[in-house]
């Protein structure tokens, strides 16, 4: 996002709101959500299984799963649109409980995947009414910025109807910035936006946590959760894996260099042998080898000596990366192949 | 309960904004009171003076409260149902509004149209009656009691449809089926309303006290039973946990 600074929603020193709101119960120190053991039921149906999780203060979380595997409910509920069947939770410093609810609402902003704007009305109407139901100070100011932080400010008076449905996503997005949120849950932001847009509503969200905003973003872009998240959680019903994306693809996957060389090798378990941090080798392809390694550091010029030795001729040696999309598939692959036994 | 005037006023303002703006509903709005005003007119002027003094122990303009019974229901029936299917229902929940500003401010905003269509339809058949109808109608028909039970049971009546029609709004999924339940459970006190204008039920100080009065606690009860059966839950999720 190019311009002024895109947060600007959140006041100059991005911390202390001046909405005059409560002070939140939680400090810096403590997490800006803990979820312990979450159940969520709709009669038979269990949506979400005994979750739990937490996540920091100005972290950017991501909550990645197929459809259906209980992501949205998981934020009605944390957002206290639906009652835990069992569990519990503390959102923003506060218990999640119904007497809670209005004071929860205060301290979070939920958009929604479908903007769910009022069409007949303006962008400027739409973002006023909520600027109300938020009773921000100086709503004329606020609404402004929001407009600016997601560049609509030229559209303001544009009944929403008339608006595509990437800048309804926008519209949607400055009504979330409105309140100056503690914790802002993101369903889907980028879905429906171009790529230009879709950068921009990353950028405003790298933005965001520069200044301390805990973010909570529900995405199918894995490519998108990769760049922007601390960390990933991975559900479906119940959570599946939760860490930092590193961590997650050195849970899942073993460490591997993969060998191309000019012709095969006659004798590769001869090179491959008995070398340092080599843990196994196998061939992929006529003069391609995949070793799996437990210090691709150490391991790589080990592998590098033993080839030229040999008198073989390297055309490459790299650490195969698994991408996040790699992780996710594992898990969910995984799953479905349990639901079919 | 801690009540926030400014956030009930953010809905009467954004819902007096939609109505103003969705045609279907103006429309729906105008239909009730036309036939309200255009049928009684055309009778009333074709009166002859010789039968203004049967008029004179009927209390005919009551027959039009009709309106504030059955335009609300147009209204309030689209209120939290025509939200769910545009899909705006839930940012408004995820807001800190609670149960009781949402509810109140969804009523005020259909009372407001309601109850001044009633007055202006009003307004326009009086007039039309002291300009246009022979003579003697006028002051056979139009009687100070009745004027003063008209003007404070219009508010009265709008309440009770209105409650009766968002509640209706909160149980169905379609905006239309919502308002038909709406108008049917509605017409009780029309009934009631019918029955003293053509005397069957003998008009008395008393008994409009005492219906004013049920009246009244009935809006703020359906006010609290609406507040306490609203189940943001179920209106989310279509589905009962």
């Amino acid at each position: 996002m190019t311009g002024s600074d895109p947060t600007a929603v959140l006041g100059p020193d991005g911390a202390a709101a001046p909405s005059g709101r409560a002070p939140s119960a939680g400090t810096a120190d403590q997490p800006a959500l803990i979820v312990e053991h979450l159940t969520k039921r709709f009669g038979e149906r269990i949506a979400v299984d005994d979750v739990s999780f937490e996540v920091g203060h100005g972290e950017v979380f991501g909550f990645l799963g197929p459809n259906g595997a209980g992501k949205t409910t998981t934020v009605r509920t944390l957002g206290t649109l639906l009652a835990p069947t069992s569990g519990s939770a503390m959102v923003a410093g506060l218990p999640l409980r119904a007497e809670n609810g209005v004071e929860i609402r205060r301290r979070i902003a939920i958009m929604p995947e479908s903007p769910g704007l009022y069409l007949r009305l303006s962008v400027l109407e739409n973002l006023a009414c909520f600027a109300d139901l938020y009773e921000v100070p100086d709503p004329t100011a606020r609404i402004e910025r929001a407009l600016g932080a997601v560049k609509l400010a030229d559209r303001a008076h544009d009944a929403c109807g008339s608006l595509s449905k990437g800048l309804r996503q926008r519209v949607a997005l400055a009504r979330a910035l409105l309140s100056d949120p503690e914790v802002l849950f993101l369903d889907e932001p980028t879905s429906g936006l171009d790529p230009a847009a879709a950068r921009d509503v990353h950028e405003l969200i790298d933005g965001l946590r520069q200044r301390g905003v805990t973010i909570f973003l529900t995405t199918h872009r894995l490519e998108e959760a990769e760049r922007l998240c601390d960390r990933v959680a991975i559900m479906n019903t119940t959570l599946r894996a939760i860490g930092r994306p590193d961590e997650l693809r050195e849970q899942l996957f073993a460490r591997t260099l993969t060998v191309s060389t000019r012709l095969p090798l006659p004798e590769p378990g001869r090179v491959f042998g008995g070398l340092p941090a080599v843990d196994g080798w196998r061939q992929d392809g006529p003069a391609q080898y995949v070793l799996t390694v437990s210090d691709p550091t150490v391991a790589a010029p080990a592998v590098t000596r033993a080839l030229v030795a040999d008198g073989a001729d390297v055309l490459s040696i790299g650490e195969s990366r698994h991408s996040l999309e790699d992780v996710y598939l594992k898990l969910v692959d995984a799953d479905k192949e349990a639901g079919r036994r | 309960m801690n009540m926030r005037a400014r956030r009930v006023r953010a809905i009467v303002r954004k819902e007096l904004r939609e109505y103003r703006r969705n045609r279907s509903l103006v429309v729906a709005m105008a239909i009730f009171p036309l036939i309200f005003v255009i049928q009684p007119l055309i009778v009333v002027l074709g009166l002859t003076a010789s039968a203004s003094g049967a008029l004179a122990h009927e209390h005919v303009l009551l027959y039009m409260l009709g309106i504030p019974t059955f335009v609300p229901p147009f209204v309030a029936a689209y209120a939290v149902v025509g939200e769910r299917q545009q899909g705006t229902l839930e940012p408004v929940l995820t807001t800190p509004i609670t149960r009781e500003e949402f509810l109140l401010g969804k009523a005020l905003a259909a009372l407001v149209p309601s109850v001044g269509i009633a007055y202006a339809v009003y307004a326009v058949f009086l007039a039309c009656v002291a300009l246009f109808a022979r003579p003697g109608v006028a002051p056979a028909l139009i009687q100070a009691p009745d004027l003063l039970a008209q003007l404070l049971f219009t508010p009265l009546l709008a309440g009770w449809s209105i409650w009766i029609g968002l509640g209706m709004s909160a149980r169905s999924s379609d905006v239309r089926v919502a308002q038909q339940l709406g108008v049917l459970a509605s017409l009780p006190p029309v009934f009631v309303a019918a029955l003293i204008a053509l005397n069957a039920i003998h008009a008395t100080l008393g008994l409009g006290l005492g219906l004013g009065a049920a009246l009244l606690l009935g809006d703020g009860l359906g006010w609290r039973i609406m507040a306490a059966t609203f189940d943001r839950e179920r209106l989310v999720t279509a589905t009962r946990s």
